[in-house]
């Protein structure tokens, strides 16, 4: 039994990771208990990565106030965590008197929602912000943004274990009891939880079986479990709301077309589907993605990609965005909504964070989808709050706000190239072609503060293997470069999740 | 960890590192007659041609710690036959040519890459000792190709350890000493996967099937024959992989029959469990270098639009072997090269290459039918001989190649079989232009 915590957060997704960076300003012991292997493999690094202005949600819900009050002060955040971010402005296009209705009605609702700067536009205007989109009339919205939403969860994460939060990775939670009460219901004290968790790991090492369950006490549990929040949720208790996971397909196009778009383009939002519609989004990295597509599944980890949705992506991408062409795309990936909504009701409910009175000092965090990256900081702010409102929350004077993150070779002046390499000759070896990521930057993400030692997890700290060969150069060479400083053997490297094990072994031993 | 890695990790410079570590200022570039980006067979044929042929002035910069390219990691015979007239391996092929530049004392510059080539001919490059300008009189592009990815062609279905493209499969079993899988499936009929069929299988694995989208084989016979046949793996023609199964690894493929326009048929899906997918459904000559110093491409090779003196659209910038046109056979990225140095050691001479008094406007363009995919050079200028490299869409029995200028046959080639498999190469006189109007490639058939 490790020593009790006086806050666990369940889910290291990023509003789990804002959670625990805003709680860290304080003295208290936090963990984070994430289920897989690294931070952000579910919805929050699955999606637009856009900073939305909040013009699509319901005046007076809570997605309005956070995305609005997320979208003002991001430029801060950036600033702090040493995160890209830029706001590219965005545009809603339409074509049709149906769309002008549309988009009228969602410049009154953002206006409302106290979005700054909304504008209907003509066809010439649209021209002059991005050339080449098609569109009658369009939305234009100047605050929306840009970000990579890997490397934001990652800095939240780190931040708030540079600022003293425990993560602990591959520990799904299994079970939560309430151990303050005896078993007649009688409480003994403050609320406080024990929390069973089991790990996914092989359990054999070294000959010997271990047990795959652990415990954890805490007196606060925060469920930020995302897609399994419900599951939780019912752990605690509360078995009031059911998740509907709606998938949503990507496709990404090759950095080539970036010139060609400069900013977020959606088409006219339509209600009943519960999503934004498929949209163009050049990423912060330099690519365009399209999509997402919205349809709602059993499963909620069925990631796959669907021969009928690629090829709508390219369809519907190419009406708004003509340069679009199928060779254009370099990879597809797919995201899981956590909906509050079944596909019958459609459209969105609002954010649910709720504490009972049968369960104290535990919050749940339900159906927190789209806009949940961009509220993830107004959301953590709110948990603070309503800790703060049942106990005292000491400063933690030792905080600090910054984190600095890997320094990107490629976004450097030659000048700075050169004296890096000077500094450290590591930043003089290309490890992957396409997206000019060095040796240096390999290092610095196989050595990251949380301890993630998969594929992927170098994948999205570094854009290695990101590009359009896919790591058919640099994937051999980053395996082994793992392999060394982790000390593992083939059969041990793993690619996103436990059991997905990139080899069988040596071809010969050695 | 090695001793090497834990200098590098540590920042230790070794004595080779300390002693070019004084590393020149931005505003003095390195110069040389000729730079060549890439230490492959095209790279390494050019360099040691160059030298024969007086030019001593050359660097060829190579991002890999060694020369040799891709032939590092082909460990099976057959390479050789045509240009040596014996088979080796692709080690033993290459090493023919390093011993030459290590004779012929041409200098190469290893673990150095190039990042940016511009059209004034300076080239930029890191290595450890440091971010280099170099200033080129010529420049050869020789920087091979990329294979086509699992998410290029758009396979829908999971992502998932266990889906390898067969160049990364072969350099991890052949370079890096480790085994990627126990049941295999292959999709792609090309050259690579059909080698990996057989190293697989020799290591243990169990290779389920080969399965071609095209109604015929994107190899080489003699690979089909010793990779396939001889081990009893089954090759399937117009069929291709429309699911890849499993969470984490690799569970099982779900195979589906095409009709004439390539698209699956609903009801002919198969299952096939599997660890391990790999995908060898073509290669990409890699010019984003190349695009970098403005060189024009040609949609149908992704390689530079050339003359017949392998000049791309920028003037001193020269191009050959699969950073031009994907090969069939190494032997032929060789000898395409040795003819690139002629014309580069021409263009040194004066600083261009054609008479003074033609523009490029004048280039005679080459046009081939719907049978042929593409051809090579693209244009020319008529004023050398040269040799015409193409290759047909399908496969072709008895037919008959035939270049047409105003309507006069100039030249013509009988062939028993044509296969898309096999690149077919022309030679063409200049003498025998009859005009400066475009050449038409036509392929006739009974």
């Amino acid at each position: 039994m490790r020593q009790t915590y006086d806050v666990i957060i369940i889910g290291g997704g990023v509003v789990g990771s804002a959670i625990a960076r805003e709680l860290s300003r304080y003295k208290l012991k936090i963990a984070v208990l994430e289920k897989e292997l690294d931070v952000c493999t579910e919805t929050s690094g699955r999606n637009s990565a856009v900073l939305h202005a909040g013009f699509n949600n319901r005046p007076g819900s809570l997605m309005a106030k956070f995305c609005v009050e997320g979208n003002s002060g991001f430029d801060r955040t950036a600033r702090e965590l040493d995160i890209p971010f830029k706001r590219t402005g965005k545009v809603v296009v339409g074509f049709d008197e149906e769309d002008l209705a549309g988009l009228k009605a969602l410049k009154d609702q953002g206006d409302r929602n106290g979005c700054p700067g909304l504008e209907l536009i003509d066809h010439n205007r649209i021209k002059e912000l991005a050339p080449f989109l098609d569109g009658e009339f369009a939305l234009y919205s100047p605050m929306t943004g840009i970000l990579n939403t890997f490397t934001y969860t990652i800095a939240l994460a780190e931040n708030a274990h540079q600022n003293g939060v425990e993560y602990f990775f591959d520990r799904e939670v299994t079970g939560i009891v309430r151990t303050d009460q005896s078993e007649t219901g009688i409480n003994r004290g403050s609320p406080e939880y024990e929390i069973q968790t089991k790990s996914g790991k092989s359990l054999i090492k070294d000959g010997l079986s271990r047990t795959p369950y652990e415990h954890f006490r805490t007196r606060w549990v925060i469920n930020s479990a995302g897609l399994n929040a419900d599951v939780i949720a019912r752990m605690l208790g509360n078995s009031d709301y059911t998740i509907y996971p709606c998938r949503g397909e990507y496709s990404i196009l090759d950095r080539k077309l970036a010139p060609y778009l400069t900013m977020p383009a959606y088409p006219v939002p339509n209600a009943k589907t519960g999503g934004l519609g498929i949209h163009l989004t050049p990423t912060i990295d330099g690519t365009i993605l399209i999509g997402p597509s919205a349809e709602y599944i059993d499963a909620k980890d069925d990631y796959a990609s669907t021969q009928s949705v690629m090829d709508l992506l390219i369809e519907d991408g190419a009406r708004i965005f003509p340069p679009l062409q199928a060779n254009s795309i370099i990879r597809s990936y797919t995201g899981i909504r956590p909906k509050l909504v079944s596909k019958n009701m459609g459209g969105y409910a609002d954010f649910l964070i709720e504490e009972r009175d049968t369960y104290p000092q535990a919050i749940n965090l339900i159906g927190i989808e789209s806009p949940g990256l961009t509220s993830s900081l107004p959301i953590a702010r709110r948990i603070v709050e309503m800790i703060g409102q049942k106990e005292y929350l000491q400063s933690n004077p030792d905080f600090d706000p910054h984190r600095n993150g890997i320094l990107c070779f490629k976004d450097q002046t030659r000048d700075r190239q050169r004296s890096l390499i000077q500094s450290d000759p590591n930043y003089g070896e290309i490890i992957c072609r396409c997206e000019t990521v060095t040796r240096a930057e390999i290092l610095a993400a196989i050595r990251n503060p949380l301890g993630v030692s998969t594929l992927s997890g170098i994948k999205v700290r570094t854009r290695a293997m990101m590009g359009r060969c896919q790591g058919g150069y640099c994937q051999t060479r980053i395996t082994e470069l793992l392999m060394q400083e982790k000390n593992l053997q083939p059969q041990e490297v793993l690619y996103l999740r436990n059991s997905s094990n990139m080899f069988t072994g040596r071809v010969r031993d050695i | 960890m090695t001793a090497e890695n834990k200098r590098k990790d540590m920042n230790i410079p070794s004595q080779q590192d300390s002693q070019q570590l004084v590393s020149q200022p931005a505003s003095q570039p390195v110069c040389s007659d000729v730079i060549i980006i890439g230490g492959g067979p095209a790279g390494l044929a050019a360099a040691i041609e160059l030298k024969r042929l007086g030019v001593a002035d050359i660097l060829i910069l190579e991002r890999e710690n060694e020369p040799g390219g891709i032939l590092r990691q082909c460990i099976h015979d057959g390479f050789g036959l045509v240009r040596f007239n014996e088979s080796l391996s692709g080690p033993e092929y290459a090493a023919r040519f390093i011993d030459q530049l290590k004779e012929l004392k041409i200098e190469s510059r290893t673990n150095t890459s190039v990042l940016e080539i511009t059209p004034d001919k300076k080239v930029i490059a890191a290595s450890r000792q440091g971010l280099t300008t170099y200033q080129a009189r010529a420049i050869v592009l020789a920087m091979g190709c990329r294979e086509r990815t699992r998410e290029a062609i758009r396979i829908p279905g999971s992502r998932l350890a266990g889906v390898y493209t067969a160049g990364v499969a072969q350099s991890y079993l052949n370079l890096k000493n480790i085994m990627i899988g126990r049941s295999v499936v292959i999709l792609g009929s090309g050259d690579i996967g059909l080698i990996m069929a057989r190293r697989l299988t020799l290591e243990g694995a169990q290779v389920k099937a080969v399965f071609e989208i095209q109604p015929h084989a994107n190899g080489l016979p003699r690979n089909i024959e010793q990779c396939l046949n001889d081990f009893n793996i089954p090759l399937f023609l117009s069929h291709t992989v429309t699911n890849i199964k499993g969470r984490n690894r690799l569970e099982g493929v779900t195979v589906s029959q095409v009709d004439e326009n390539l698209m699956p048929i609903p009801g002919t899906e198969k299952d096939y469990a599997c660890d391990t997918l790999i995908i060898s459904v073509g290669l990409i000559p890699e010019n984003e270098l190349s695009e970098m110093a403005g060189v024009i491409l040609d949609p149908r090779t992704h390689g530079p639009l050339v003359d017949e003196n392998y000049q791309t659209t920028v003037s001193g910038i020269f191009a050959a072997g699969n950073v031009l046109q994907v090969h069939d056979l190494v032997d032929f990225v060789s000898l395409e090269a040795e003819r690139l140095a002629a014309s580069v050691a021409g263009y040194l001479e004066t600083d261009t290459l054609l008479s003074a008094d033609f523009t490029p406007a004048e280039f005679i363009p080459i046009e081939a039918d719907q049978s042929i995919a593409f051809t090579v050079p693209q244009h020319v200028s008529g004023q050398a001989d040269f040799i015409l490299s193409l290759r047909v869409r399908h496969p072709f029995r008895n037919c008959q190649i035939v270049l047409l200028q105003d309507d006069q046959i100039i030249s013509s080639v009988k062939l028993r079989k044509a296969i898309p498999a096999e690149m077919i190469q022309i030679p063409v006189k200049s003498d025998d232009l009859v005009s400066r109007e475009k050449i038409t490639v036509v392929l006739e058939y009974e």
